[in-house]
């Protein structure tokens, strides 16, 4: 498994350094694969393959006239359609964007370039980042590679999709409950939410501002090291972008080494509601984790259980001041102007027209939320339990350097079985929402596949604000550790997609 | 029940977007359920406990006082639903009789 496609971004650098193989070649590749399987996966909602293929010969003629290269120079990589890219639509997945083309390029867009990253296309996720299944998307939903018939987690399911079937070694995501680990643990792969602020969010179409964050996805924990290192780093045109020196994930990601580590392991975070095979692989990483010299605790974070509630208060009042912005007026759908009607109703009708279910449901909550007479109880009460969940971190993080948990309760679900009940669809993210009301970073990393289902499983790795080295530390630990028992990476074991002949 | 169809009417129209009768009767009752299962952040939540409104404390972010560039006009009315003479053109903001 050691051809084009299936190389992880590492090798592929090192080859295109190396003159091995041509940055050109290893985009028409991944171009290629794209053609032959994701009409089955529909992982992209836009491919880009001349200029993918015109930025991958910049990188070979770099090369051959002897300039250096960068650590990821000529790696494709596939961007969530989230972020704002010049010269393509930026949908977020609504048909309220639809055709619209930004004027401007994300942050995290313009870094991917000045690495000499190549860009193939935009990946699909759930209507405007809200959903956990990619069920929500208005172009339709993304199929797992892992089995067709279930979601490949969400929002950032395009992107987590995209690596498990090899059509690209890297993604960018965001995560604003879960939205890069969720679809990291159902998919098998690799997804790191950095320390808020720790990526700009300067381009990426905002859903809740004090909660999204953008961070890499990969096959490997070095990949997504390495991605993470090109993405991160103060950004003056985000105001709340950290200016500190990005932790050093790299480094990180090669020592690999728990020894003496503190793990504390959050007993809020499993028991009823948690799948049979979740629980039986989380306990085997923990043993692993053990058994390479860390040290386990388990630790009490008691407020934890009302992060959900706290979370869908905070979340949908953010989403309903920033998505006032679709009002039919200067960008977007524009619906029911017959030159009679008047601003607010064609307002009121491009609403209409333009948001999905779950979006017009999470902008009425929060609506709700920020009302005269509710705004105490709802969004004020929201806001004393975030303080509540970041206390049960910094008490934890007193006695532990790390904090693990299963990344979600159970394996991915079936098409369809949670769409009708929000509040099922919304359990998805029960463990990965504590670390974005604290902000602090937290990864998935692949500890294996359940017995009921055969599906992946993911390990989420909790550390402080500004130690994501720390995610990337211990991911690397478990990912050596399992490979050494397994024989090879979990994704050996996918199951080949059928190619279809062009 | 927290939330009746006609609750979820009225806040449709605070929000600005229509809704049909089919959708107030499917989602009034979903958004019913979700308000009663987070409706518990009230009872944990002391009175003495400090909000928390971001992760990260920020004090005032500056940026030095410089020109630069703007967006040429065309860029920027290059996704507008409906341009006239170098402007957005938005349908009337005032009643018909007034």
């Amino acid at each position: 498994m050691n051809d084009t496609i299936h190389a992880t971004a590492a090798e592929l650098a090192a080859r295109i350094a190396s003159g091995e193989q041509s940055a050109e070649e290893v985009t028409r590749a991944h171009l290629d694969r794209i053609a032959a399987v994701d009409e089955q996966v529909h992982a992209f909602l836009a491919v880009d393959g001349e200029r993918a293929l015109s930025q991958a010969r910049a990188v070979d003629a770099k090369r051959a006239s002897g300039e250096p290269l960068t650590a990821l120079a000529g790696v494709p990589v596939a961007v969530k359609d989230l972020f704002c890219y010049q010269g393509l639509p930026t949908t977020a997945a609504s048909r309220m964007l639809e055709n619209w083309v930004p004027p401007y390029n994300s942050t995290v867009v313009d870094r991917l370039l000045a690495s000499d990253l190549v860009i193939l296309g935009k990946t699909n996720l759930d209507e405007f980042a809200m959903g956990s299944s990619t069920e929500t998307s208005a172009f339709g939903p993304t199929r797992n590679p892992w089995d067709l018939g279930r979601i490949p987690g969400g929002s950032g399911g395009g992107s987590a999709a995209a690596l498990a079937a090899f059509e690209a070694p890297l993604a960018v995501g965001t995560d604003t409950g879960g939205s890069i680990r969720q679809p990291a643990s159902v998919t098998g792969t690799v997804g790191v939410k950095p320390t808020y602020g720790g990526v700009s969010r300067y381009g990426v179409i905002a859903m809740a501002s004090s909660l999204d964050q953008p961070g890499p996805c990969a096959r490997t924990v070095l990949d997504a090291a390495l991605l993470h290192q090109v993405m991160a780093g103060h950004d003056p045109a985000d105001s709340t972008s950290i200016d500190a020196p990005v932790p050093d994930v790299v480094t990180a990601a090669r020592r690999a080494e728990v020894k003496g580590l503190r793990i504390g392991v959050v007993t809020e975070l499993g028991g009823e509601g948690y799948a049979p095979g979740v629980e039986a692989r989380f306990a085997e990483a923990v043993e692993l984790l053990s058994s390479l010299g860390a040290e386990i605790v388990e630790v009490s974070c008691p407020n934890f259980v009302h992060a959900l509630a706290a979370y869908y208060l905070i979340m949908p009042a953010e989403v309903s001041s920033n998505l006032a912005r679709y009002d039919g007026m200067r960008y977007g759908l524009r619906v029911g102007d017959d030159g009679v009607a008047s601003t607010e109703q064609v307002m009121r009708a491009s609403r209409a027209a333009g948001f999905g279910d779950e979006v017009k449901r999470r902008i009425i909550i929060g609506t709700y939320a920020l009302s005269a007479g509710y705004y105490d109880a709802y969004y004020g009460s929201a806001q004393k339990v975030r303080t509540l969940i970041r206390a049960d971190f910094e008490a934890a993080f007193e006695h532990c350097d790390v904090l693990v948990s299963p990344a979600t309760p159970t394996t991915a679900f079936r098409f369809g079985e949670r769409m009708t009940d929000p509040l099922a669809m919304y359990k998805s993210d029960l463990c990965t929402i504590p670390a974005n009301l604290a902000g602090n970073a937290a990864a998935s990393v692949p500890i294996g596949l359940a017995d009921e289902d055969g599906l992946p499983v993911g390990l989420q790795i909790m550390a402080p604000t500004l130690a994501d080295d720390r995610c990337y530390l211990v991911g690397a630990a478990v990912e050596a550790g399992l490979a050494d028992r397994w024989g090879g990476p979990l994704l050996d074991r996918i199951p080949a997609l059928e190619e279809t002949p062009r | 029940m927290a939330l009746t169809a006609q609750d979820v009417a009225r806040l449709a129209d605070l929000a600005r977007i229509e809704l049909s009768e089919e959708e107030l009767a499917r989602l009034a009752p979903q958004l019913d359920v979700i308000l009663t299962a987070v409706a518990s952040v009230a009872e944990v939540a002391e009175q003495d406990v400090a909000p928390t409104s971001h992760p990260v404390r920020l004090e005032n972010v500056y940026r030095t006082d410089e020109l630069k560039p703007s967006w040429p006009a065309e860029t920027m009315l290059a996704g507008a639903p409906a341009v006239e003479d170098d402007h957005f053109r938005v349908p009337r903001i005032l009643d018909e009789e007034a």
